[in-house]
């Protein structure tokens, strides 16, 4: 069996975001960058069916400028066996992306496709919806629990309501929760060896597909500062509070 | 069982200037040799924090082509001014009058965090393997004494010390020479120095703590290329420090504040004393309607050649500000950091080359630039222990006219965590309410340096004794954690020592301050620590 994960390139989640001046986006000049969180979870999920033995091979996936192949190198680093970088210098949509890897998929045709549930920096939770939808494969979201069995696997959804177990056909998309585990840490020699495993390189725009943006992005901004709270005497003042100053009853 | 062990010729500790400097020397000297960098940072830079006016000349000695290389040292410093503050008023020093250690019209201003970044490109390039986020967390020695390299720290390890799923056992890395290099107070500098009592008959370390605060300003305040420093208020005449104020790049601001922390009252909070130089007509003028952008904070070293250790001992050596090069009265430490760097690399290569110890080290660094100049600017800094006024008049004289050529060398006579006095001795001191405009708190301050550490991991701030704050600090000192700390790591609540780890920025300034040395800063699980952009 073979499972194809897909991971990006984002701001650290520990790096508070500042808006350009102009509005057109936010600033990433000498911008700590990581993987998006929830790729972790999905390398690490992968790594885990390998050791456990269902799993032959592992192969990371990004889409972005030169140095997203840091973010396959890391991969490769935690245990996937080879990696392909997509190179692309400008930012490419959710449907392009999918696009993008459905030429993956049908190139290096996986079992399983792994991606995060979201991407921090643009929050869309599109990417692996799409992807299932033009593969016209089962897909599987949000995914705290994954158990592979022969030709299907279950799956446990975080929802609204609780908890969801799904059973789904093989070949499927995954899209992994946070929840699913707890990323390991990459060792030094593992890092080391990392650096001789092969990294493919394509260019986003000789795949043949159209990657077109389709959304025009008109301003960035800063969320509103939050004010101080004030202290009320009487539930009386804070009802009238609630209903003409802040209107919300 | 035996820990998993890699081999080197030569292990670095610290991807700062003096460490990159010395990998890459190396590299240039011999291109065989195996050599790592370990980096606690999450990446180099992460935790490099300075001015900084950079003066080339050991980047010259180093890499001459950097400008075509596309080093990232592009503001020429164009203009320069020394103001004496008070509290509403400021006097401006003539530039030709200042000594010509504080003149800068051939230095750039930069972000070190930047050049580092740089430094380490060229490096991986001539074959040097570095690794961010492994820090170097143990020292190992051989059964003869000399030393065998690090240790990693052991990764996922919950916060009793057991371990969780993700445990992930420390490396050794074994080298046939060690250097230290992770800037100042660095712990493990600290345990070497203390083991071949390095410091022997050297007077007492000096240390500050410096802030930095990055701006953006709006464009009739910004004059690229200036560079400022002011001395006076708000601090008293008896507390050593001083500010800077840069005009970089793409309208920023690099401003900050340096303290010496000799200082004596328990009351005084550095990072406020920084908040409130900010309201001075002077500088208020500068950044209003500005932004800030990034805050940092890192404790630097002050007490120069009468400090200095001995740089070397069998199997290691101890360089730039682990070892404590800074040049005070210049404020630039980068510069003798590297040049330490690049001394270490030659010391190395001729020591391997020729089966020999590193005592060469000694007399080679004597022999440089560095050492004249830490030698010529040796009396400064303590003569700002007579006060302002006196530090200043023997300063011009020391330094204009007999350019530090004066046949005697001042003491530093104490070391820091002495200096303070009973809380009961002393006045308490009032700071002002941040504005949240120009002035702010400590808790907006620490969310801009982006530090985090894995939660439910052993607390990297350690107690000698754990009921000594209370019992002893609170009493005496009114635990002055509370304030030295500039992001506010340290609380009492209700008659409780409560220490938010999670905050460090990895400063040291507890290690240095406690007035009973009771903390002891140690490294935490790789990566963790702020995440500086171009500080």
């Amino acid at each position: 069996m073979k499972i194809l994960v897909a991971v990006k390139r984002v701001i650290d989640y520990n790096v508070q975001i500042r808006v350009k001046e102009d509005g057109s986006g936010v600033n990433t000049d000498n911008v700590k960058m990581s993987t998006n969180p929830p790729d972790d979870n999905a390398i690490e999920e992968a790594v885990k069916l390998k050791e456990a033995g269902k799993v032959k091979e592992i192969v990371a996936v990004t889409v972005g400028e030169e140095k997203a192949q840091e973010t396959v190198r890391k991969a490769l680093a935690v245990g996937a066996d080879r990696g392909i970088h997509v190179k692309a210098d400008s930012y490419i949509e959710p449907l392009g992306i999918a696009k993008i890897l459905k030429k993956v998929v049908e190139k290096e045709k996986p079992d399983l496709v792994f991606l995060g549930k979201q991407a921090i920096d643009d929050d869309c939770n599109q990417t692996g919806q799409m992807l299932a939808a033009i593969l016209n494969w089962p897909q599987g979201t949000f995914t705290s629990k994954v158990n592979l069995k022969e030709k299907t696997l279950e799956i446990v959804r975080e929802i609204d309501e609780g908890l969801e177990t799904l059973e789904i056909n093989l070949p499927a998309v995954v899209t992994c929760d946070l929840r699913l585990n707890e990323p390991r840490f990459a060792s030094l020699p593992n890092i080391m060896k990392a650096k001789k495993k092969p990294i493919d390189q394509m260019i986003a725009k000789d795949l043949g597909v159209d990657i077109t943006n389709r959304i025009q992005q008109l301003k960035v901004e800063e969320p509103p500062k939050r004010k101080g709270g004030i202290k009320v005497s009487s539930v009386a003042e804070l009802v009238s509070k609630l209903k003409n100053e802040a209107k919300v009853i | 069982m035996a820990r998993e062990a890699m081999e080197y010729d030569v292990v670095i500790v610290g991807a700062g200037p003096a460490g990159l400097t010395t990998a890459i020397k190396l590299k240039q000297l011999n291109p065989d040799l195996n050599i790592c960098i370990l980096e606690k940072g999450s990446e180099v830079g992460a935790h490099i924090l300075s001015g900084n006016v950079f003066e080339t000349r050991a980047l010259d000695e180093l890499l001459p082509m950097w400008e075509k290389e596309g080093a990232p040292i592009k503001i020429k410093v164009s203009k320069e001014k020394f103001l004496f503050l008070g509290k509403n008023k400021s006097f401006s020093w003539p530039t030709w009058l200042l000594p010509p250690v504080q003149k800068n019209h051939k230095n750039y201003i930069i972000s070190l965090a930047n050049l580092c970044r740089w430094l380490a490109e060229q490096a991986e390039k001539l074959g040097v393997e570095i690794f961010p986020g492994f820090p170097a967390s143990e020292v190992l020695y051989n059964e003869n004494g000399s030393i065998k390299g690090v240790a990693t720290l052991d990764m996922g390890l919950d916060k009793n010390g057991n371990k969780k799923d993700t445990y992930q056992e420390g490396m050794e890395l074994h080298a046939k020479v060690t250097v230290f290099a992770e800037g100042c107070r660095g712990h493990l500098g600290k345990e070497i120095i203390k083991r071949y009592n390095l410091d022997n008959g050297k007077n007492p370390q000096q240390y500050g703590i410096g802030f930095k605060e990055i701006w953006e300003v709006n464009e009739n305040q910004h004059k690229e290329g200036m560079v400022m420093h002011t001395t006076g208020w708000p601090l008293d005449k008896k507390t050593y420090g001083g500010s800077f104020v840069y005009h970089a790049e793409k309208k920023q601001i690099y401003i900050g504040y340096v303290i010496g922390l000799d200082y004596k009252n328990p009351y005084l909070s550095p990072f406020d004393e920084f908040q409130r130089f900010k309201t001075h007509p002077e500088i208020r003028k500068i950044l209003e309607g500005g932004k800030r952008i990034a805050f940092g904070a890192r404790a630097l070293i002050e007490g120069g050649i009468q400090s200095l250790p001995k740089m070397y001992m069998p199997g290691g050596l101890l360089i730039g500000c682990d070892a404590g090069t800074l040049n005070m009265p210049k404020i630039k430490g980068s510069h003798t950091a590297m040049k330490s760097g690049i001394i270490a690399a030659e010391t190395i290569f001729e020591s391997i080359k020729n089966k020999t110890d590193l005592s060469i080290y000694e007399k080679k660094f004597r022999q440089s630039w560095a050492y004249k100049e830490l030698y010529e600017a040796r009396n400064v800094k303590p003569s700002f222990s007579w006060g302002l006024i006196l530090g200043i008049i023997f300063t011009g004289l020391d330094q204009i006219l007999f350019r530090g050529k004066l046949p005697f060398t001042l003491k530093h006579k104490h070391a820091d965590h002495k200096s303070l006095e009973f809380a009961n001795k002393v006045k308490k001191i009032e700071y002002p309410k941040p504005d949240g405009k120009l002035t702010f708190d400590k808790t907006s301050s620490v969310f801009l340096t982006g530090t985090n550490h894995a939660e439910n991991q052993p607390v990297h701030l350690k107690l000698k004794d754990p009921n000594l704050p209370i019992n002893y600090t609170l009493k005496e000192y009114d635990e002055p954690a509370q304030r030295y700390c500039p992001v506010g790591v340290y609380e009492v609540q209700e008659e409780r020592f409560v220490i938010n780890s999670q905050n460090c920025i990895h400063c040291k300034t507890c290690d240095i301050k406690e007035p009973s040395q009771n903390i002891t800063w140690v490294t935490p699980e790789g990566g963790g620590g702020p995440k500086y952009g171009n500080m």
